[in-house]
């Protein structure tokens, strides 16, 4: 008994030298082996350089119309028009820009194509994505389409904000065309992957691995994908029909020429509502897995959580119309629309209810991941919270287009998808690098980055309360305080992510080796060495204990597992080597 | 509830909703602080109650699911969300039905400035004026792109669609001046495309409606000066020189100015009075063709007044 209580899970895949250093970050070489590659957590890689070169991009144009923003309190005549960094012609394109960048190019794709990219085989115990070509193909399809996006960029810009409302987008100048296809093709992206991960999670989960015992970062990426998969086509036949009338001049959404704006409103959000779900339910995935981690404590109401998960994919679709309170669509369409969104909140705020009686008993540590899964839910709790004011039709008039959409958002989407991926980035960071990152300067920066956010955004609500609409090259006097203290912030949360970025890169060349299991997790990611092998695992994982099961199951950083002897119920080993009809020595198997 | 007290967090409260709006954004803005600060200061307490002492974790409890707990937290949220639904929905619903008594105001946005037609045929651009008290209906259209009717002090907003007319209604109930803004983003001039609703007693608001139609006892060039701001002219020419969205009026009179298809045109009351109605038809060069037509905004005797302003620019 006593050998079986400290089984040495290391010793059946021999680690010897020569395989500790072949990884799958130096095994195949050269650069057509990057290039060429199916490995799925290579294409993560390739997604995460080139989506973190867009959200760089994107948060320098945020930077600029922040501190554009600076200038414009001395009122809206003609000189202060001209003064300061950038026109307003300019400013409307970097605005669009922006939105656009943070959208379409980075957080929709950020947590899905990168994390789930790398980390959902891993957890499911497959050697790889169920179509590993497809993976490959939806980067490059990625990368075409960021092509074009880069393009009306560079020819003259867009300047109808991300969300092209017709007829505006019809009759301005500006390659709105190549914008829109680029969008279009993007789609295409996110369905691949989506079809990948929905595919791989229904048939490649590892023996023993039943729904309600996958990990709930596969749930909530199952969610994801069916929102992607269902939504998206949505989106681009929408962006083709606005194609086809800049280019073609038919009559669908063009007052000019019989079209109805309105119904452009009603197609753009029966995607984009649905899509804040694709940005925000893989980090609720993400946070599910951190809370449990460095709780170190089972889930509180794992099914809870994994029904939610799906229930708010599917009702998600039934909200968009709460963008269009004020488009004059009709009091009962309103009413309807308003009513449902309640009930779609309500799913959110049990998650976050679930989260924190997580960490009732635990045993909580406080590396990077953690604080970061708390900014994300105070913050989150926060954007959710003001949603509750949005939703309701009467103050939504109020507040519809104002800046406290503008914060509200930003709370969600920076606060709450941008949080949960830098918290993702940092758990899981060890085991793609094989390197362990500075803990202090990672403290440090997410403290920046938390003061730096609530300073430039929570002064938004207040200047939204106050009726300062969004979109404003400039402003009246009355909002001036608050709109510096905003830019101000910004110049705090810049400072955190360059802070974020030298660590970062130091930790690639001089962190300290990480080992299999930095956080004493217990997913079967966790019990392959870091960086993985090549190929995942060696032979057929099997999944013999919940990944969860902090209660009867320990696994140290070498991945050494010991079992709790005071647990009441039947032994964990015994009830494995009953399922496995033999005597182990080691009670878990990688061969 | 005095309406001072709230100035610093909210608008002005203007209108008759406005009050309705803001006790309702009272509410949630407490409940949610309420549950802001439960969930964070439980979560403070377990982060601390709870903190790792050892170096290495331990086994933790099996705890992982609590049914009376669950459904109170379920319980809770839905009924006060439904609750909140019901008091938008009625407050909306204040908004939207317009009393029968209602005085209709015509709203029309362009491209970058808001015009008003009142009941008597008089119109304004930008300067909204409105007796207090008295129920307005308005009756809201665009000539050109989607633009939006935000008055922030009255707490309404409403879309104004091109080939439509969208309708929303209010009740000023204070005197005094109050800002409009576009929240529909419209282009270059959309943050300049604002204005004010003057909220007038009823014999003021008399006198008002005859001044504007005729300038009363003005000068014409003083008259001129006056519907250089109120029409919006100022949005984008200025009178100092300095370029704009259009071409500046300082010292334009009696000079000759190259247009974009080449020609020279002597600036004289026929073209200036050409380029306010018909304002694409002679393009100067370096510009857009971005004017609206005011054709139907500006009565002749407005029109003699501007020229006559015009000419005093030297
Ligand atoms: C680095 C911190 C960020 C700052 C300082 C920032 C700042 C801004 C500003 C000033 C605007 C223009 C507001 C307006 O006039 O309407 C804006 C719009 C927007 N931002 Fe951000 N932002 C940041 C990060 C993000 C992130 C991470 C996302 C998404 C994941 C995002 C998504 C958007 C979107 C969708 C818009 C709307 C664009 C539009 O109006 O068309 N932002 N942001
Ligand atoms: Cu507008």
């Amino acid at each position: 008994m006593a050998a079986l209580q400290q089984a040495d899970v290391a010793g059946t895949v021999k680690t010897t030298s020569s395989e500790v250093s072949r990884n799958y970050l130096n095994s195949p070489k050269g650069i057509w082996s990057w290039i060429y590659t199916l490995d799925h957590k290579r294409i993560a890689l390739l997604y995460l350089f080139t989506v973190m070169t867009f959200f760089l991009v994107g948060g320098i144009y945020a930077l600029v119309l922040r501190f554009e923003l600076w200038f414009h309190g001395a009122g809206l005549q003609a000189e202060v028009m001209k003064r300061g960094l950038v026109g307003p012609d300019t400013y409307n394109q970097l605005f669009t820009l922006h939105g656009a960048i943070m959208v379409f190019l980075f957080i929709v794709p950020s947590i899905p194509a990168i994390i789930g990219n790398f980390v959902l085989p891993l957890m499911l115990g497959a050697k790889d994505l169920a179509f590993p070509k497809l993976n490959l193909a939806s980067y490059y399809v990625y990368l075409f389409g960021a092509i074009f996006c880069v393009y009306s960029l560079l020819s003259g810009g867009v300047d109808t904000g991300w969300t092209f409302y017709t007829p505006y987008s019809v009759e301005t100048k500006g390659s709105v065309i190549s914008m829109t296809l680029g969008a279009f093709i993007l789609g295409f992206s996110s369905i691949f992957t989506g079809i990948n991960f929905i595919v791989t999670i229904h048939k490649m989960r590892a023996p023993g691995m039943t729904w309600f015992n996958m990990p709930l970062f596969v749930w909530g990426m199952y969610a994801t994908s069916l929102i992607q998969v269902m939504a998206t086509p949505v989106l681009g036949i929408t962006l083709l029909l606005l194609i086809f009338e800049r280019a073609f001049g038919i009559g669908v959404f063009d007052p000019a020429l019989g079209g109805d704006p309105v119904l452009y409103q009603h197609f753009f959000w029966f995607y984009s509502h649905p899509v804040v779900y694709v940005m925000i339910l893989p980090a609720m995935a993400i946070i599910s897995e951190l809370i449990a981690t460095f709780s170190h404590k089972k889930i509180f109401g794992y099914r809870p959580i994994a029904f939610s998960s799906v229930a708010i994919a599917l009702v998600s679709f039934l909200v968009w119309g709460h963008h269009m309170f004020t488009s004059g669509q009709s009091e009962l369409t309103s009413t309807i629309f308003s009513f449902l969104t309640f009930l779609v909140g309500i799913p959110s705020g049990i998650k976050v209810f679930n989260w924190i009686a997580t960490m009732y008993r635990g045993s909580l540590t406080f590396q990077a991941p953690m604080l970061y899964t708390h900014a994300f839910l105070s913050l989150f709790t926060i954007g959710g919270l003001t949603g509750i004011f949005l939703g309701t039709l009467s103050v939504d008039i109020h507040l519809h287009d104002t800046y406290f959409v503008v914060a509200h958002f930003h709370y969600v989407m920076m606060g709450g998808a941008v949080m949960a991926f830098l918290g993702g980035l940092h758990y899981w960071w060890p085991k793609m690098w094989g390197k362990m990152y500075d803990e202090f300067w990672a403290a440090v920066s997410a403290a920046l980055i938390f003061i730096g956010f609530n300073v430039t955004f929570f002064p938004q609500f207040i200047m939204g309360l106050q009726g300062m609409p969004r979109r404003y090259y400039a402003y009246l006097d009355q909002y001036q305080t608050m709109h510096m203290l905003s830019t101000f912030g910004t110049w705090i949360l810049a400072l955190g992510f360059i802070v974020m970025a030298i660590y970062l890169i130091h930790s690639l060349f001089a962190g300290k080796p990480a080992p299999k299991n930095p956080w004493y997790a217990l997913g079967l990611e966790w019990t392959i060495p870091s960086p993985p092998p090549t190929e995942n695992f060696v032979g057929n994982p099997r999944m013999l204990w919940g990944c969860y099961d902090y209660d009867r199951v320990m696994m140290d950083k070498d991945g050494l597992v010991t079992f709790n002897p005071d647990f009441k119920d039947e032994h964990e080993h015994e009830k494995i080597e009953k399922q496995e009809g033999k005597r182990y020595e080691t009670t878990r198997s990688f061969n | 509830m005095n309406p001072k007290v709230s100035t610093s967090w909210v608008p002005p409260e203007a209108s008759t909703v406005a009050r309705e709006v803001d006790s309702l954004i009272v509410f949630i803005a407490n409940a949610s602080a309420i549950l802001f600060v439960a969930v964070t200061l439980v979560s403070l307490y377990y982060l601390w109650k709870y903190r790792r002492k050892s170096e290495k974790p331990t086994f933790t409890s099996s705890i992982s699911h609590n049914s009376r707990l669950e459904i109170i937290w379920t319980l809770i949220p839905t009924v006060l969300v439904i609750m909140i639904f019901f008091w938008g929905f009625s407050s909306y619903m204040d908004m939207r039905v317009i009393p029968a008594n209602s005085m209709q105001i015509k709203i029309t946005g362009k491209k970058w400035f808001w015009a008003f037609d009142y009941p008597n045929g008089t119109n304004s651009v930008n300067e909204l004026v409105v007796p207090v008290g008295k129920p307005i209906k308005a009756l809201i259209s665009s000539t050109d792109v989607i633009h939006s009717f935000y008055v922030p002090a009255f707490r309404i907003k409403m879309d104004a669609v091109p080939n439509r007319y969208t309708t929303i209604s209010f009740t000023p109930t204070q005197e005094g001046s109050f800002d409009i803004f576009c929240a529909e983003y419209c282009g270059t001039s959309h943050s300049g495309m604002i204005g004010k609703v003057h909220v007038k007693t009823e014999a003021e608001y008399r006198k008002w409606l005859e001044e504007a139609e005729s300038g009363g006892k003005m000068a014409p060039e003083e008259f001129g000066a006056k519907l250089y701001v109120s029409k919006a002219c100022a949005t984008c020419h200025s009178i100092d020189g300095s370029a704009n969205t259009g071409p500046t009026w300082k010292g334009i009179f009696g000079k000759k100015h190259k247009m974009a298809d080449g020609s020279e045109v002597l600036v004289d009351e026929n073209y200036i009075r050409q380029s306010i109605l018909e304002p694409n038809a002679k393009v100067v060069a370096g510009y857009q063709p971005v004017m609206p037509t005011y054709q139907g905004l500006l009565k002749d005797k407005q029109i003699d007044a501007l020229i006559e302003f015009i000419k005093t620019l030297k």
